[in-house]
C-alpha cells in the first residue's frame, strides 16, 4: 500500500518561502494570487495491506517524526 | 549490453569529443575497434579536463619545489611542511560549466570535490575559499547565478562543517555566458600520515566506499571541456547533486580509517568518476586492475558498464587495502553508515579488465590511456603590448566623488552579503574572518596559524597576460605578507577561453610564463592546480583568469595584522613606490569608462624586499594595522582601513604635489602597503625601511570621522553605507534559492 | 557507584552528544574543557546510556543532514531518550544552534525554529540582551547586560503559539533576546524573524537552556572576543 503524506505549516505560522514565491509570481505578471503556502509531500511504500492498520501506523509516524505538530499540519492519503 | 556491442559510428566518436586523429590512436593502441564502454573511457580520460592536453607542455615550466614542499603537482593536492610534524595540503579546482547550468548544485559539488581531493591525502579540511566571476550585473542571468552559487557553496560547506573563510568575486561582461566558480580547500595533516594514490601489491583488494553510483553527471568531464552553445541549458540532466551530509560522514570515516594502518592507496572519484580514479591509481603503481562491476553499489537497477564507469555521482572514494584488512575497514564504514564494497583486485597485467554479468565489458591497457594521452603544442601568438596611459593626459575629477563611485562599484563593493551566508567560524580557529587581506585560521591546538587568499586581476591579464600572471602571484604574496604570514606555496586555477585559437593559447602561454617567473623570484612554488579551458560561449571568451590561491604561515597567531585602523593620531606610512599608474586601473574603467592601457608592472625584487620588510615590522609589533594597496589605489586602501575600524576612524591625507592628484590617489602601482604606526614606533619603521631599501612616505594621520584630502572630505560612515549597500540592494531583487 | 572519587574532586563532568552531522562538537568541547579543566565525554548518538554527568551539551551542526526538519531525526535517536531521562533527574542540558532545534523537537523546550525570515543562512556576530540571568547557565552575566555571540544558522526563527509565548514570557523563561549594541530590542536587530527577538529560552525548571547563538565561538581572545566564556564559567561555578 502507498501512503502519501502532505505536510504544511499551520495557519498563523509565517511562511517566508510562500511569501517570496508570491512576490516572484507577482513580478512575473501573475496577479490575483493571494496567500501562498509551501509544504512537503512524503511518499511511503508500506507492506501493510489493512487500510485502518496502515492509517494508524502512519498517524504515529507523523506525530513522532514526520511532522512537527507545533508548527505543521499533516494529511494522509492511502491508495 | 546490446548498447555495448553497437557499432561505433563517426557520429558516436564525435559525440564523445574524440577527434578523427585521436580515434586513429585508439585503434593503434587497441589493435581493434573499441566497444562503447571503452570509447566512453577514452573520451573522459583524454578530455581536456582530465588530460591537460593543451596546457601540459606549459605547466611543466612552473617551479614546483622548495625545501618545505613535501609533494608538488601530480597528486590529488599539494603538500607543504609547516614544522612540528605537520603539513598543509591544499588545492583549487574549477566547477565553471556545471555552475552555469545549475548554479546551486554546480557550486555545491565543486566544494565537495575539492574537499575530497584534500582529505583523500589524509588531511582534515580546515578552510575553504573560492574565486567567483560573474557576468555584468545588468545581464538578466547574473542575479540568479550569484544567488545560486553562493547558496550552493554555503549549503555544502556549512553542512560539512568546514569554515569558508575567504575568496574574491568580480563582475565583468566577458563572463556573461561563462561564470567561473573556483573552489579551494586547505587541510591539515601529520607529515607521517600522508596518503598517496599509487596502487601497490598484486592481489590487494580494491574497495569502493561512500555513496551509491547513480546515473548523474555522466559525461561531466567531457562537458567541462566543450564550448557552450545556446542550447546548453538542455544539458541539465548531466549535473550531479551533492550530499554534504554524506561527505561529512565520509570525511570522518576516512580519517578514522587513516588512523589505522590498513591503507595502501586512496583516491577520490572526481571528474570521470570510477574511470579516472581506477586508471590513475593503477597507472601510478604500474599495475593492472580487475573490477567486477556487479559489486559496485548502484542507486538504480540495470545500470550498464558504460554508465557505472562514467557516472559522476558524488561522495565516493576508491581505496587499495592491505591484504586481509577488509573487515577492519568495513567496520568503520558500517559505523558511519556508508557503502563499502570490495569491487576488485590489483593484477600485474597492466590492463584494466571490467566484467559485468559474467562477461568482459572492457579490456584496456592502462598506461596508454593514463599516461600517453595526447599532448598538443597548440599554435599561439603573443598579444601585442598596449601603450602606457599617461595620467597627465586624463581629465581632472574630484577625487572624493571618484572615491564614492569606486567604493560602491560592483568590483569593490563589500562582499558581506556573500560571506555572511558562509559559516566562516565553525571549527573554532578562525582568527581573521573574511573581509581582510587574507583569512587566518589557527592550527588547532597550537599558536601557529595559516593565512590564505585567492587573487588574480583579470583586466591586467587581458591587457598583458605575462604581467597579469606575475601580478596575480605577487598579489597573493602581498596579501599573505600583509597579515604577517610567510608565503609558502600556491595552487592555481587557470581559466581561459578556447585554446584552439592562437590568441587564446597565447594568453595561456604568457600567463604561465609570468606566473612561473614570479613564483621563482618569490620562492613561492606551485604545488597543485587545475586548468579550465573552453570558457567561451558563441565565440566570446572570458578574460584570462589564472586564479592564484596563496598559503602562508604565521609562527604566532597573536602577532597577526589586520586592515582596521586602531586609533586616532597615528601615522599612515606608505611602503613602496608610487608613480601614479592608471593604465588598466579600476579608476580608468569606472570613472573614464576606458578599459585600455598597459597594466602596472611588477618589480619582483622590490616586491620581495617590501614583503620581507612588512613581515618583519609585523613580527616586531611595530605596526597597528596593515593593508596592501591594490584595486583602486591608495585612497581606496585608506578608505577600506577606515571602514573596517571599530569607531569608523578617518584620516587626513597629504598627497605630494609632484603627481596629478587622481593618479596619486587611484594609481595601481604594484608592491605597496599602507601601515598604521604609532609615534613611538615611527622612527623604527622608517629606519627598517631604509635597511630593506624600501621607499616610504608618511601620507597622513588617522583621526576624525572623515577622510580628508586636498581640502575635500567625506564621512567614513557615508563610505561604509555606500560600500555595504551595493550588493544587498542588487541582490534584494532576487528571491532566495533553495 | 564511583561517587567517592567524584566527591573528592569537585570537577564538573560534562558529556557532549555527537550525532552524524554534528560539526560544533569539537568547538564546544574546547570551550567546556578550557572552563572546566576536564575533558568532556563525547557520546555517540547510538548510545543508550549516558555516563553520570552534571551537564549535557547538544552541539551545533547538521545532525542527520538536517533532512526532513532540523533536529527532527536527532530528537528521536537512542541517546536522546537517555538525555531526556537525565534531564528529568535534574542534569543541566545546554543546546546550542542545532542543539536548540533538537531540544525543541524532543519536547525538552517549548516552541519551534523556523526558516529565517530572509530565507538565507546567516553567519555573523549579534548582540544579545541577557533577559534572565538567574540560572546555572547565566549567573556570571548580569540582567540587562549586552553580550556579543555569533550566529550561524538558516533556521533560527523562534516560533511558539500565543499561549506558549505568554507562558514563557510570564515565567521569565526567555534567557536572551537579539538587540542592538546599546541593548535596544527592535526589529532591525532581529536577524531571523524570531518572535519577541527570542534568541534563547529556559525550560520551566531553568535546568535546560537552548539558544541559537554560539557562546563557544567567542570564548577565546584569538577568535575576537570572550563574551561566551562566562556561560561555561557560570556552569562550573554552579555545578562544582
Amino acid at each position: 500500500m502507498k501512503a502519501t503524506i502532505h505536510i504544511s505549516l499551520k495557519n498563523g505560522v509565517l511562511d517566508p518561502q510562500g511569501k517570496a514565491v508570491r512576490t516572484a509570481l507577482g513580478s512575473l505578471g501573475f496577479d490575483g494570487v493571494g496567500d501562498v503556502r509551501l509544504g512537503k509531500v512524503i511518499e511511503l511504500d508500506l507492506a501493510e495491506t489493512n487500510r485502518d492498520q496502515a492509517r494508524e501506523t502512519v498517524e504515529r509516524m507523523c506525530k513522532s517524526l514526520l511532522a512537527n505538530t507545533v508548527i505543521e499540519n499533516y494529511r494522509i492519503d492511502l491508495d | 549490453m546490446s548498447t555495448n556491442n553497437s557499432a561505433i559510428t563517426p557520429e558516436t566518436i564525435a559525440a564523445h569529443g574524440i577527434t578523427p586523429s585521436e580515434y586513429e590512436r585508439i585503434l593503434e593502441i587497441l589493435g581493434r575497434a573499441p566497444n562503447l564502454t571503452e570509447l566512453g573511457i577514452f573520451s573522459v580520460m583524454w578530455s581536456e579536463h582530465c588530460s591537460y592536453k593543451s596546457s601540459k607542455k606549459w605547466l611543466k615550466t612552473l617551479p614546483t619545489e622548495a625545501p618545505w614542499v613535501i609533494c608538488g603537482p601530480g597528486e590529488n593536492a599539494g603538500v607543504v611542511d609547516i614544522g612540528d610534524g605537520q603539513a598543509l595540503i591544499f588545492k583549487m579546482e574549477s566547477h565553471n560549466h556545471p555552475s552555469f547550468i545549475e548554479p546551486y548544485q554546480g557550486a555545491a559539488t565543486g566544494v565537495g570535490g575539492i574537499l575530497r581531493d584534500v582529505f583523500t591525502m589524509g588531511a582534515r579540511p580546515i578552510a575553504n575559499l573560492n574565486a567567483l566571476r560573474f557576468g555584468s550585473p545588468d545581464h538578466p542571468k547574473t542575479r540568479h547565478l550569484v544567488a545560486g552559487v553562493v547558496a550552493g557553496i554555503g549549503g555544502y560547506g556549512n553542512c560539512v562543517g568546514v569554515p569558508t573563510v575567504g575568496g574574491e568575486t568580480n563582475f565583468h561582461p566577458s563572463y556573461n555566458g561563462n561564470i567561473l566558480v573556483n573552489a579551494m580547500t586547505v587541510g591539515l595533516a601529520d607529515t607521517n600520515r600522508i596518503f598517496y594514490s599509487a596502487a601497490a601489491g598484486v592481489g590487494n583488494p580494491v574497495v569502493y566506499v561512500g555513496s551509491k553510483t547513480g546515473r548523474d553527471g555522466i559525461h561531466g568531464a567531457t562537458m567541462a571541456s566543450a564550448e557552450f552553445d545556446a542550447d546548453s541549458d538542455e544539458k541539465r540532466p548531466t549535473v550531479q547533486v551533492g550530499d554534504p551530509f554524506t561527505e561529512k560522514l565520509l570525511i570522518e570515516a576516512c580519517l578514522e580509517l587513516m588512523a589505522t594502518d590498513v591503507i595502501v592507496a586512496i583516491q577520490d572519484m572526481g571528474a570521470a568518476g570510477l574511470t579516472s580514479s581506477s586508471f590513475e591509481m593503477a597507472s601510478k603503481g604500474g599495475l593492472g586492475l580487475e573490477i567486477d562491476l556487479d559489486q559496485v553499489p548502484t542507486r538504480e537497477p540495470g545500470m550498464s558498464a558504460y554508465e557505472i564507469m562514467l557516472s559522476e555521482s558524488q561522495e565516493r572514494m576508491l581505496i587499495v587495502l592491505k591484504p586481509g584488512k577488509e573487515e577492519i575497514a568495513k567496520a568503520i564504514f558500517d559505523k558511519w553508515e556508508l557503502d563499502f564494497a570490495v569491487i576488485g583486485h590489483l593484477t600485474d597485467t597492466g590492463r584494466m579488465v571490467l566484467t559485468q554479468h559474467g562477461a568482459v565489458q572492457a579490456d584496456l591497457p592502462i598506461d596508454p590511456l593514463a599516461q600517453a594521452s595526447p599532448e598538443y603544442d597548440r599554435p599561439w601568438v603573443a598579444p601585442a603590448k598596449l601603450p602606457v596611459v599617461e595620467a597627465a593626459d586624463l581629465p581632472e575629477h574630484d577625487v572624493i566623488g571618484a572615491l564614492k563611485t569606486l567604493i560602491a562599484c560592483p568590483d569593490l563593493a563589500s562582499r558581506r552579503w556573500i560571506w555572511e551566508q558562509y559559516d566562516h567560524m565553525v571549527m573554532g580557529d578562525t582568527a581573521q574572518r573574511p573581509g581582510g587581506d587574507a583569512a587566518v585560521v589557527r592550527v588547532h591546538g597550537t599558536n601557529k596559524a595559516v593565512a590564505m587568499c585567492v587573487d588574480v586581476t583579470p583586466r591586467y591579464c587581458q591587457a598583458d597576460p605575462y604581467e597579469g600572471g606575475r601580478q596575480a602571484v605577487a598579489e597573493a604574496y602581498r596579501n599573505l605578507s600583509a597579515v604577517g604570514a610567510k608565503p609558502l606555496a600556491v595552487t592555481d586555477n587557470l581559466n581561459f577561453g578556447n585554446p584552439e585559437k592562437p590568441e587564446i593559447m597565447g594568453q595561456v602561454v604568457e600567463a604561465i610564463r609570468g606566473m612561473g617567473q614570479a613564483c621563482r623570484e618569490l620562492d613561492f612554488p606551485v604545488v597543485s592546480g587545475n586548468v579550465s579551458l573552453y570558457n567561451e560561449t558563441q565565440g566570446q571568451g572570458i578574460l584570462p583568469t589564472p586564479a592564484i590561491g596563496g598559503v602562508g604561515l604565521l609562527a604566532d597567531v597573536n602577532k597577526m595584522a589586520t586592515v582596521a585602523i586602531k586609533g586616532p593620531g597615528h601615522a599612515l606610512v606608505l611602503l613602496g613606490e608610487t608613480k601614479g599608474w592608471l593604465g588598466a586601473s579600476l579608476y580608468l574603467r569606472e570613472i573614464e569608462q576606458r578599459e585600455d592601457g598597459a597594466p602596472p608592472p611588477v618589480m619582483l625584487h622590490r616586491e620581495r624586499r617590501t614583503g620581507d620588510l612588512v613581515r618583519s615590522l609585523i613580527e616586531d609589533g611595530l605596526v597597528l594595522a596593515c593593508h596592501d594597496v591594490s584595486d583602486g589605489g591608495i585612497l581606496v586602501a585608506v578608505a577600506e582601513m577606515a571602514m573596517a575600524s571599530d569607531g569608523l576612524i578617518g584620516a587626513l591625507l597629504e598627497p605630494p604635489s609632484a603627481l596629478p592628484l587622481a593618479a596619486w590617489c587611484f594609481g595601481e602601482d604594484q608592491g605597496r602597503y599602507i601601515v598604521e604606526v604609532g609615534d613611538d614606533a615611527l622612527a623604527a619603521v622608517l629606519e627598517a625601511a631604509v635597511t630593506h631599501d624600501v621607499a616610504t612616505r608618511v601620507i597622513g594621520r588617522t583621526g576624525g570621522p572623515v577622510i580628508e584630502i586636498g581640502g575635500r572630505s567625506v564621512a567614513v560612515e557615508e563610505l561604509r553605507s555606500l560600500n555595504e549597500g551595493w550588493l544587498p540592494t542588487y541582490m534584494g531583487q532576487e528571491i532566495a534559492q533553495h | 557507584m564511583h561517587s567517592r572519587i567524584q566527591r573528592r574532586i569537585p570537577a564538573v563532568k560534562a558529556a557532549i552528544i555527537v550525532f552524524p552531522g554534528s560539526n560544533c562538537d569539537r568547538d564546544v568541547a574546547v570551550a567546556v574543557e578550557s572552563a572546566m579543566g576536564t575533558k568532556p565525554y563525547m557520546v555517540w548518538h547510538r548510545e543508550t546510556d549516558l555516563p553520570a554527568v552534571d551537564l549535557v551539551v547538544v552541539p551545533g551542526g547538521f545532525s542527520y543532514g538536517d533532512y526532513l526538519r532540523c533536529g527532527a531525526m536527532a530528537a528521536q535517536s537512542p541517546v536522546m531518550r537517555a538525555v531526556k531521562a537525565q534531564a528529568a533527574r535534574g542534569t543541566r542540558v545546554l543546546g546550542i544552534c542545532n542543539g536548540f532545534q533538537i531540544l525543541t523537537e524532543a519536547g525538552l523546550l517549548p516552541g519551534a525554529l523556523l526558516r529565517n525570515r530572509d530565507l538565507k543562512f546567516i553567519c555573523r556576530d549579534v548582540h544579545l540582551r541577557v533577559d534572565n540571568n538567574d540560572s546555572d547557565f547565566c549567573r556570571r552575566y548580569m540582567c540587562g547586560e549586552v553580550v556579543r555571540f555569533p550566529v550561524a544558522h538558516a533556521e533560527g526563527n523562534y516560533f511558539a503559539d500565543d499561549e506558549t509565548i505568554r507562558r514563557i514570557e510570564g515565567e521569565g523563561q526567555v534567557a536572551f533576546r537579539y538587540c542592538r549594541r546599546d541593548g535596544a530590542v527592535d526589529e532591525a536587530s532581529n536577524p531571523n524573524g524570531s518572535l519577541g527577538n527570542i534568541a534563547g529560552i529556559y525550560d520551566e525548571h531553568f535546568r535546560v537552556l537552548g539558544l541559537m547563538p554560539h557562546p563557544e565561538r567567542l570564548a577565546d581572545p584569538v577568535l575576537g572576543g570572550t563574551d561566551g566564556k562566562a556561560m561555561f564559567e557560570s556552569l562550573v561555578e554552579a555545578l562544582s
